[in-house]
C-alpha cells in the first residue's frame, strides 16, 4: 500500500516499540531483582555489579521446582487428554451426526460458556470433600474437565458442522461403523482444531489457580499458576528469591510458547474469537 | 508466521442453527442407517455431558440452593429466602465491591480496546516479516503466562522502590512517589493497570487481524473523496471492526468481573476493601468467614452480572453476519 505515508508508518512503529517495551519491562524489572544479592534490598531496573545467577538455584530448591514440575504435568495428564477426546466425540455427536434434540445437549452446555469459576467453586469444595478426593490432583482434574466443556464442545462442534456429510456416507458404503468412521476419518480431518484446543486446555489447565488453591492444600500437588501463589505467600518478603522463584515457575510456559508460538497465537486468537 | 496475521481467524459460527443446518442431498443413505444411529449418536455426546452435568451443572444448582440458606458450611443450614441476596444489593461493603468489579471494565476493557485501536489503525500494513513475528509474540507473552506471575511481577512493579518510583524520581516527581498498590486513592487503578497489561496485546492483535480484512479499497475510496485519517478511521475502520471490537469486549468484560488472581496475588483485595472484587469476596465468605449463604448468592449476582454485560454485546455485534 503506497498510501500510507512515511510519517504515519513512523508513528506506527514508535507505538509499537512503545507497546513491545511496556510488555517487556516488568519480566526484566524482575530478572534485575532476582539478580542482586539475596538480603538487599533491589531498586527497579538496575543491572547488578555482581549478578548473582545463583538465586536461581536457590529459588529452584526453594520452589520445590522438581516437585512442581511433576504435578503440573501430572494435572495436564489427567486434563487435556480426557478433555481433548470427549469433547471431540461431543462435538462429533452435536456436530455430525446430529443426534436428535442435540440443540437441547448444544444450548446446555452454551450456559457454561460465561460462566465465572468463582459461582461454582463452592459446591465443588463439598463436592469433592464428599467424594474424599480433596487435597488431590483429582480434585482439580476432574471439575476442568467439566468446566472446559462448554468452551472444548462449541470448538470441536464448529469443526465439524462444516465436515461434507458426503464423506460419511462414502465411508458407510465401504461398511464402516460409527466407531471406524469417527477414528478413521474425521479425526485425521479435525487435527488442526484438535491441536488448537490441546494447546488451549494444556495452556489454562497449567495456569489455573483458583481451583489449584481452593481444593488443594499441598502446593505440591497443584498447578504451576496455583503453586507460584504459594511460593509468593511463603517468600513474598524475601523479593530476590520471589523474583527468581517467579522466573523460574514462568519457564516451563514460555520455552513450550516459543517453541510453539505460532500455534500458539493461532489458538489463541481463534480461541478468544469463539470463546 | 506472516501468515498468522494474513489468514483470519475462522469466524464464529452464526450462520447453523444447532441441530439443523445444511442438509446433504443424498439421503438414501441416510434412511438405511438413520435410525438407529442417530440415536446411539447420543453415547458420542454423553461422556462430555456427564463431566459437565456433575462437575458444572450440580454444582451451579447448589449455589443457587446455597444462596437461599444461611449455612456455615459445617452446622445445619437455616433457610434464610432472598435474605442473603437483600444483603449483597443492600450492604455498602459489597456494594462497593461490586463496583470495584465495574470501574476494573474500564482498564481491562476500554482503555485495551480503544489503544489497541490506535495502535492498529497506526501499524495496519507494517506488521509483516520477522519484525511482525517478534511484535506478536512480545504482545502475546501476558496472555500465556499465570496471572498470579503477572499479579507478582507488577507488585514489584509498582512497589516502593519499584520500577515506576524509580523512573519518577528519574525526571524528578519525587512528590508523586508512593506505594501504588498500597495506597488507598490509587490501589484499584493500579490493579486496573495491571489488567491493562494483559489484555492489550490480545486486542491489539485481534484488531490487526480484523484491519487485515477489510478491503483496502475502501480506504483508496475514502482517501479519493478527501478523507482525513479521522475520517478514514471513523468512516471505515470502525464500522469494519465491529465483530472483533464485539470480542476484545466480551472477553475483557468477563475477564474484569470475574477478575481473582491478580487482585489476590498483587493486595489481597486492600487497603481497606479498595480493591476487593466479587470472585475474591466470593472466596473469602466461603472460606475464611463461613458465610456460606452469602457467598453464594453474590456468585448467582455475579453470573447475572456477566450475563448482563455481555450478552447485549455478543447480539450488538454479531447479530447481523
Amino acid at each position: 500500500m503506497n498510501l500510507t505515508t512515511r510519517s504515519e508508518r513512523l508513528t506506527g512503529r514508535i507505538f509499537l516499540i512503545a507497546l513491545v517495551v511496556v510488555t517487556l519491562l516488568p519480566f526484566l524489572s524482575m530478572l534485575s531483582a532476582a539478580l542482586q544479592p539475596r538480603g538487599t534490598v533491589p531498586t527497579g531496573l538496575a543491572w547488578p555489579t555482581d549478578p548473582q545467577w545463583g538465586n536461581f538455584a536457590d529459588a529452584f530448591t526453594a520452589a520445590n521446582m522438581g516437585a512442581l514440575l511433576k504435578s503440573s504435568a501430572l494435572i495436564v495428564a489427567g486434563v487435556v487428554p480426557i478433555g481433548v477426546l470427549i469433547a471431540t466425540m461431543a462435538g462429533f455427536g452435536l456436530g455430525h451426526l446430529r443426534v436428535p434434540g442435540g440443540h437441547l445437549a448444544f444450548g446446555l452446555l452454551l450456559l457454561g460458556l460465561t460462566l465465572p469459576f468463582e459461582a461454582v467453586v463452592t459446591p465443588l469444595y463439598y463436592q469433592m470433600r464428599d467424594l474424599g478426593l480433596l487435597n488431590t490432583r483429582w480434585a482439580i482434574i476432574l471439575p476442568l474437565i467439566g468446566l472446559y466443556m462448554p468452551f472444548a464442545v462449541f470448538w470441536m462442534r464448529a469443526h465439524f458442522i462444516n465436515v461434507p456429510r458426503e464423506l460419511s456416507e462414502a465411508a458407510r458404503v465401504d461398511g464402516s461403523n460409527t466407531w471406524q468412521l469417527f477414528w478413521r476419518v474425521h479425526v485425521p480431518l479435525a487435527r488442526p482444531a484438535i491441536a488448537s484446543l490441546t494447546i488451549l486446555l494444556f495452556l489454562w489447565t497449567w495456569n489455573q489457580f483458583l481451583l489449584a488453591i481452593v481444593l488443594v492444600d499441598d502446593a505440591t500437588k497443584r498447578t504451576m499458576a496455583g503453586a507460584l501463589g504459594a511460593f509468593q505467600g511463603q517468600w513474598g518478603t524475601d523479593l530476590v528469591l520471589l523474583c527468581a522463584g517467579s522466573l523460574l515457575i514462568l519457564t516451563p510456559t514460555l520455552i513450550v510458547f516459543l517453541i510453539f508460538q505460532r500455534q500458539f497465537i493461532k489458538a489463541l486468537l481463534q480461541g478468544s474469537v469463539k470463546g | 508466521m506472516t501468515s498468522a496475521l494474513g489468514s483470519a481467524p475462522a469466524g464464529p459460527d452464526t450462520s447453523s442453527r444447532p441441530g439443523r443446518g445444511h442438509r446433504s442431498p443424498v439421503r438414501p443413505h441416510r434412511k438405511r442407517w438413520g435410525r438407529t444411529v442417530r440415536w446411539t449418536g447420543w453415547l458420542w455426546v454423553l461422556p462430555a455431558l456427564i463431566m459437565y452435568g456433575v462437575f458444572v451443572l450440580r454444582p451451579l444448582v447448589l449455589t443457587v440452593q446455597y444462596s437461599l440458606y444461611d449455612w456455615n458450611g459445617i452446622g445445619a443450614a437455616r433457610w434464610a429466602g432472598l435474605d442473603n441476596y437483600l444483603t449483597v444489593f443492600t450492604d455498602r461493603d459489597l456494594l462497593k465491591i461490586i463496583s470495584n468489579a465495574f470501574i476494573l471494565i474500564i482498564f481491562f476493557s476500554f482503555i485495551p480496546v480503544v489503544l489497541g485501536l490506535l495502535v492498529a489503525s497506526l501499524v495496519r500494513r507494517i506488521t509483516t516479516g520477522p519484525a511482525g513475528t517478534m511484535v506478536r509474540t512480545v504482545l502475546f507473552l501476558p496472555q500465556v503466562i499465570p496471572l498470579v506471575a503477572a499479579g507478582i511481577a507488577w507488585s514489584w512493579v509498582l512497589s516502593t522502590n519499584g520500577l515506576v518510583n524509580q523512573a519518577l524520581r528519574a525526571v524528578g516527581l519525587d512528590g508523586v512517589t508512593r506505594a501504588w498498590l498500597g495506597d488507598f486513592d490509587t490501589a484499584l487503578p493500579a490493579v486496573g493497570v495491571i489488567g491493562t497489561w494483559v489484555m492489550l496485546g490480545l486486542c491489539t492483535i485481534l484488531l490487526i487481524t480484523g484491519m487485515s480484512k477489510i478491503d483496502p479499497s475502501l480506504y483508496e475510496a475514502a482517501r479519493i473523496d478527501g478523507a482525513g485519517p479521522m475520517r478514514e478511521f471513523f468512516a471505515v475502520t470502525l464500522p469494519s471492526l465491529r465483530q472483533e471490537i464485539g470480542i476484545c469486549l466480551t472477553v475483557t468484560i468477563i475477564a474484569a468481573l470475574a477478575s481473582f488472581d491478580i487482585v489476590y496475588i498483587s493486595t489481597s483485595g486492600g487497603p481497606g476493601l479498595q480493591t476487593t472484587v466479587p470472585g475474591l469476596e466470593i472466596y473469602r465468605l466461603a472460606f475464611s468467614q463461613r458465610q456460606v449463604g452469602l457467598a453464594s448468592a453474590l456468585a448467582v449476582v455475579l453470573m447475572a452480572l456477566v450475563l448482563v454485560c455481555v450478552l447485549p454485546i455478543q447480539r450488538l455485534t454479531r447479530g447481523e453476519k
